[in-house]
């Protein structure tokens, strides 16, 4: 059975939509020599016309995307950076997305921007390793953080043919991550539809991109002890409220591990919604960067920034005393 | 410096040059009213004073032609020939508006006239046209676009964006910038360093300044623009210098801002492009077709008034093409 890396998924996910529709296309910059190895051997295989080397200009190209979409075409928007969503945030949250609402329903804007989630590349500096995906959720834009290779493909396909603008990151700590698959098993997964990697009846462990690979080492760990399940929501934005409902009425407890900051981050919306309206037996628990979190200077230092296996740990032994 | 073509009009084309003018001039006059009178809550930003530039880019139009707006916008739309009644329903957020109140007077589209949007940060929507053009260039459907734009967007990088990607592919797309003198209170001169032409010629993008208050000035630019675009040879810039008699937005109608003067009012008025236009077709042509647009507007304002209000419970309707419901604010 062929091993399938994240990477390798995201190249193969991209191809096969643009082989199967013609109005997809990707853009972005070093397209011309494949500089993340998403589009290796696109330049050959779809020509120039289908992979776009775009100048330094991300608000430029980022509302270019926007335009071409709503004459026709689905474009696939790659970034090489995380911070790249914050320069572009109006193109994306004040653009891109209320074309459909201000037009009435005229309109729809199927763009994907393809984005590395931070992860983190270990010193690339404070500009080079925020996690935004909070904040795209928060105003209503489709948002998906898959963390295997197998959700990465189907998630990127149903991206691509989705009719809405959708942010896909995909955890650099993640494309190394490897599986066995096989090719005709590869298939499109629908939004918001969370998985469960590891079911279990004491506790539920929320975790997303790289973080859900630690929460499953934490409870490969933890098991003969404790009975945890790992809550993959792999959609950031629709997030599968009913999934997590029924996993907190089997364990009753909660723990949030989320690589974003604290503040109004993921990990506060998922604990408001489950103390508002799901089963809980003990507090919920979070584990985040830190409020005002800047990371990426110094490994020393990211060291006290950075969610941990430890942490995640720790907090499922508090709930499970709480 | 682009061709302007010195073109001999029909007559029949002449009076219909003046009819939307006048369209638009009324138009515009009864939304003034309808601000007044509290039925046009969000005020409008009244284009008064620059009708032949909206007339005379959409004569060089087809139908099919696309065209990005802006928040100036009710003449854009009017002469590519939106329907006044729903186009006014649209301002007044009625559910029988084009865009189903969603668009507003800031920010409607009209996909039966291939409008996509008049978007609200300013100067963004020359990236997006720029797009828009390379998609239509693409498929080889021979389409042109237009992005209008004001002269407070010339100071904004992400227009400077939009011109780089467009010349560089060479899109069939034309920028107009409406120069009103004005970015709400503050005058071009000191807003813009160097020239508005400039800013097109420094990207290799033929550019032209031309009288905005001549509707035929107007459409003889375009003309060659549109030749341009449609032979595949670039975009084209065309600064058309204009006034707006009224302010900024209607706001300004209780907040009285002092940036004109009286004396410069009076001087623009003198070149009102109503008037200019009127004066190229007979008296009894004039007659009938001012009375043709104002039964047409009180079919709209009827029309628009008439319009059943929207539900609240439907304020997120048409958020997404496909999936999530939104989570209500309260429980």
């Amino acid at each position: 059975m062929p091993r399938l890396s994240y990477l390798k998924a995201l190249n193969r996910a991209l191809g096969d939509e643009m082989d199967a529709d013609e109005s997809v296309f990707v853009m972005g910059e070093d397209m011309n020599f494949a500089l993340t190895n998403v589009t290796a051997g696109f330049l050959q295989r779809f020509g120039p016309q289908r992979v776009l080397e775009m100048p330094l200009s991300e608000q430029g190209f980022t509302n270019f995307a926007t335009g071409a979409a709503m004459a026709g075409r689905r474009p696939v928007v790659e970034f090489q950076i995380p911070f790249l969503l914050l320069l572009v945030f109006e193109q994306i949250t004040n653009q891109a997305n209320k074309f459909r609402l201000m037009s009435g329903g005229q309109t729809s804007v199927p763009v994907t921007y393809l984005m590395p989630a931070s992860g983190v590349r270990t010193g690339w500096g404070a500009q080079h390793s925020d996690q935004p995906y909070s904040l795209f959720a928060h105003m209503g834009v489709k948002t998906v953080m898959p963390a295997t290779p197998t959700d990465a493909y189907g998630l990127l396909i149903t991206a691509i043919r989705d009719d809405d603008p959708v942010i896909f990151f995909g955890p650099l700590a993640c494309m190394g991550v490897r599986e066995d698959v096989d090719y005709a098993d590869l298939l499109p997964i629908p939004l918001g539809e969370a998985r469960l990697h590891r079911s279990g009846t004491d506790v539920t462990v929320v975790a997303v991109g790289q973080l859900v690979h630690d929460a499953i080492a934490v409870a490969d760990e933890l098991a003969g002890e404790v009975s945890v399940e790992v809550f993959d929501p792999r959609t950031i934005y629709p997030f599968d409220w009913a999934a997590l409902a029924e996993s907190l009425q089997r364990t009753g407890r909660l723990v949030v591990f989320d690589d974003g900051n604290r503040f109004a981050g993921l990990g506060a919306e998922v604990l408001a919604t489950a103390a508002e309206q799901m089963h809980l037996v003990a507090a919920p628990r979070r584990i985040s960067r830190p409020d005002a979190a800047i990371v990426g200077a110094s490994p020393d230092l990211d060291a006290g920034l950075l969610p941990t296996r430890q942490q995640l740990t720790s907090a499922i032994s508090a709930v499970l005393k709480g | 410096m682009t061709e302007c073509q010195d073109i001999e009009l029909e007559q029949s084309r002449r009076d219909s040059l003046y009819r939307t003018i006048r369209l638009i001039r009324r138009f515009e006059e009864r939304c003034l009213d309808l601000v007044k009178s509290g039925d046009l809550v969000s005020g409008i930003h009244p284009c008064i004073g620059q009708e032949a530039v909206a007339t005379g880019v959409a004569a060089a139009l087809d139908g099919e032609d696309i065209m990005f707006s802006s928040h100036r916008g009710h003449g854009h739309f009017l002469a590519k020939g939106s329907d006044p009644s729903t186009f006014l329903a649209e301002l007044l957020g009625r559910a029988n508006g084009i865009d189903r109140g969603r668009g507003g007077s800031f920010h409607p589209s009209d996909f039966t006239r291939n409008i996509y949007n008049a978007t609200g940060t300013v100067g963004h929507s020359a990236a997006i046209a720029a797009g828009a053009a390379w998609s239509v260039a693409q498929a080889g459907t021979g389409q042109v676009v237009t992005c209008f734009f004001g002269d407070g967007a010339v100071s904004q990088g992400a227009l400077l964006e939009g011109f780089n990607l467009a010349s560089l592919w060479r899109l069939p797309v034309i920028y107009i910038c409406e120069n009103n003198q004005y970015a709400t209170s503050l005058p071009v001169g000191a807003a813009v360093a160097g020239t508005i032409t400039g800013r097109g010629e420094a990207f290799g993008i033929p550019s032209v300044t031309v009288d905005g208050q001549d509707v035929e000035v107007v459409l003889a630019a375009m003309t060659g623009a549109v030749r341009r675009a449609r032979a595949g040879d670039g975009p084209t810039l065309i600064e058309a210098d204009t006034y707006r008699y009224f302010g900024h937005h209607t706001f300004e109608f209780k907040v009285r801002l002092d940036y004109r003067s009286e004396d410069e009012l009076a001087r623009w008025r003198c070149r009102d492009p109503l008037e200019i236009a009127a004066g190229r077709v007979s008296p009894q042509v004039r007659s009938e077709i001012d009375a043709d647009v104002e039964a047409v507007l009180d079919e709209a304002v009827r029309f628009a008034l008439d319009g059943a209000r929207l539900d609240p419970a439907d304020a997120q309707e048409y958020t997404y093409t496909t999936g999530p419901q939104p989570r209500a604010g309260a429980l």
